[in-house]
């Protein structure tokens, strides 16, 4: 689905993020981009959501290079992907709904179709019940739930992390991780960027670890035992 | 189709809840802009009564042509006759001698002089009265074209002072034009920095609808409805603004006017200047929203 055929991308200044690195995603996947700060993880996670461009090398996306996509096309991509973020990014000003109800929004659902999958997003990730809340009056594990809900909302192919526990406690973090496997299981292609090495190993899937903007290592680890209920077929 | 209209819809209405949460700025943002837009319509109203003050004022186009003693009364009524069917002129009257004569006699002023008199001195006349389409050209050419002819003594026709006021009201209207680009242009930069200090409020929703994928046409729509609000906003305030003043200022000025002479017919905000109004504060708001949303809006670039 996605590949990095060796991605280099220079920042102003000439810090190197990511050198040579190659990388394919394929559908299906559960991958977890591991390292310290600054290996590049998020680097990779900026070029897959064009939020930056590959300085040099190769972004293919279904055979497509999008490090060339013109800038006008940028929005129609990034609705394809979903994206989950430490801070999660939710408007203050607005309720859990109205949150996630905003990728539909831009892409122009009716409103009845959005209601339904806004109701079915929060469902999944149990809060339901606090649709009509601001997000300041949630806790941060709820706060990154409804994150994750605006991030599948629009049934995305892929779903993009950034240290989508970094805020959070132990348990809490591993109750994130868990919704995440749900949704791979699923079919949603997870791509998660996380610094807790003992998290991600709990949950199994590929490992992609870097190291100083390069590729180190991959390892394949089996899921630990964990409960599979509640998500339904999408 | 549909949908697309649905979704303007939702836009317009949603920019005008955006305003409504925030009344006391949209208060006076629309204030600003109605006096904007209320002072050159309420000019152009002025000048629009007094043009018609003018024309009503059409009598004194009238001019008199008196004919070379010794011309009959047949010739002065075929002369007249003539004229009467030129474009210029509506209607010609002839005063014939003796007519003019019982009118001084019975003007006590005059009455005992004329009775001295054994034989009339006065002429017969062509009392003129020019089409109101004429021009105080048409009307010059006219005069020297009568002044030639033989039967003609003189003609008396006083262009001068109308002309005069022809041009003052070509200068007010002129003035008035000037003014409301000015502050049309006013408007425009009102609607624009009100729209950029939104657009900075709003710089962490612009983020994030952008990471999202929003378009640049999504991001932008609800700006230029905002700022479409604030003209159309501002015209109806223009409007009553504009009526309250002619309440207030139209009944001294047809007192005024009555003491010149004039027919007065009234101001009033016709339909055309309402169109105006409304459409110069849309058309203002709309553009002052895109020039700052041309400016500030493509720097807001998702940083995460």
């Amino acid at each position: 689905m996605i590949q990095l055929d060796r991605v280099t991308k220079l920042y102003r200044g000439g810090r190197e993020a990511l050198r040579d690195v190659s990388l394919d995603i394929n559908p299906g996947d559960m991958i977890f981009l591991t390292g310290h700060s600054g290996a590049g993880k998020s680097t990779i996670l900026k070029l897959i959501a064009l939020i930056e461009r590959p300085t040099r090398g190769q972004l293919l996306v279904d055979g497509r290079n999008i490090g060339r996509l013109p800038s006008g096309d940028i929005p129609a991509y990034r609705r394809q992907i979903g994206m989950v973020f430490q801070d999660h990014k939710l408007l203050e000003d607005r309720s859990a709904f109205d949150n996630v109800a905003l990728p539909l929004v831009i892409a122009g659902l009716t409103r009845r179709e959005t209601d339904k999958r806004v109701r079915a997003a929060l469902d999944q990730v149990g809060l339901l019940g606090k649709e009509r809340q601001s997000p300041a009056t949630l806790s941060a594990g709820e706060q990154q739930r409804v994150g994750i809900a605006r991030a599948v909302v629009a049934r995305p192919r892929l779903l993009i992390a950034d240290e989508p526990t970094g805020n959070l406690d132990g348990e809490l973090s591993m109750e994130i991780m868990q919704l995440f496997r749900r949704f791979n299981q699923v079919g949603v292609t997870m791509l998660i960027a996380t610094h807790d090495l003992a998290l991600a190993g709990r949950i199994g899937g590929r490992h992609v670890v870097l190291s100083q903007g390069e590729l180190a290592r991959e390892e394949t680890s089996v899921a630990a035992p964990q409960p599979a209920a509640g998500v339904r077929s999408r | 189709m549909k949908a697309v209209l649905v979704r303007h819809l939702q836009n317009a209405l949603g920019a005008l809840g955006q305003l409504s949460r925030q009344p006391v700025s949209t208060a006076l943002t629309i204030a600003v802009i109605g006096i904007a837009l209320a002072l050159p319509a309420g000019l152009q109203v002025l000048v629009q009564g007094a043009q018609r003050f003018a024309g009503s004022w059409q009598e004194i186009r009238d001019f008199s042509v008196y004919l070379r003693p010794g011309t009959t009364l047949a010739q002065a009524k075929a002369l007249a006759e003539e004229l009467g069917k030129r474009a210029v002129i509506e209607e010609v009257r002839v005063i014939a001698a003796n007519e003019a004569l019982a009118d001084f006699r019975a003007d006590p002023a005059f009455g005992d002089a004329l009775r001295v008199l054994e034989d009339n001195p006065l002429p017969h006349t062509l009392v003129i009265r020019p089409d109101a389409a004429a021009t105080t050209t048409d009307l010059d050419a006219l005069r020297s074209e009568l002044s030639a002819r033989d039967d003609v003594d003189l003609v008396q026709l006083d262009t001068q002072w109308l002309s005069r006021l022809a041009a003052i009201l070509d200068l007010v209207r002129r003035g008035v034009w000037f003014t409301a680009v000015l502050l049309a242009g006013a408007v425009i930069v009102i609607v624009g920095n009100t729209i950029r200090l939104d657009i900075q409020n709003r710089r962490r929703e612009i983020e994030v609808s952008k990471l999202l994928g929003a378009s640049d046409a999504f991001v932008r729509r609800p700006f230029l409805y905002i700022g479409a609000w604030y003209g159309i906003l501002g015209g109806l305030l223009a409007v009553v603004v504009l009526s309250l003043g002619l309440l207030l200022l139209g009944g001294p000025l047809s007192r005024l006017l009555a003491l010149y002479g004039g027919q007065f017919t009234g101001f009033g905000v016709d339909l055309a200047t309402i169109v105006l109004v409304f459409g110069g504060g849309l058309l203002a708001g709309w553009a002052g929203a895109w020039v700052a949303v041309a400016r500030h809006l493509s720097a807001i670039e998702p940083r995460v």
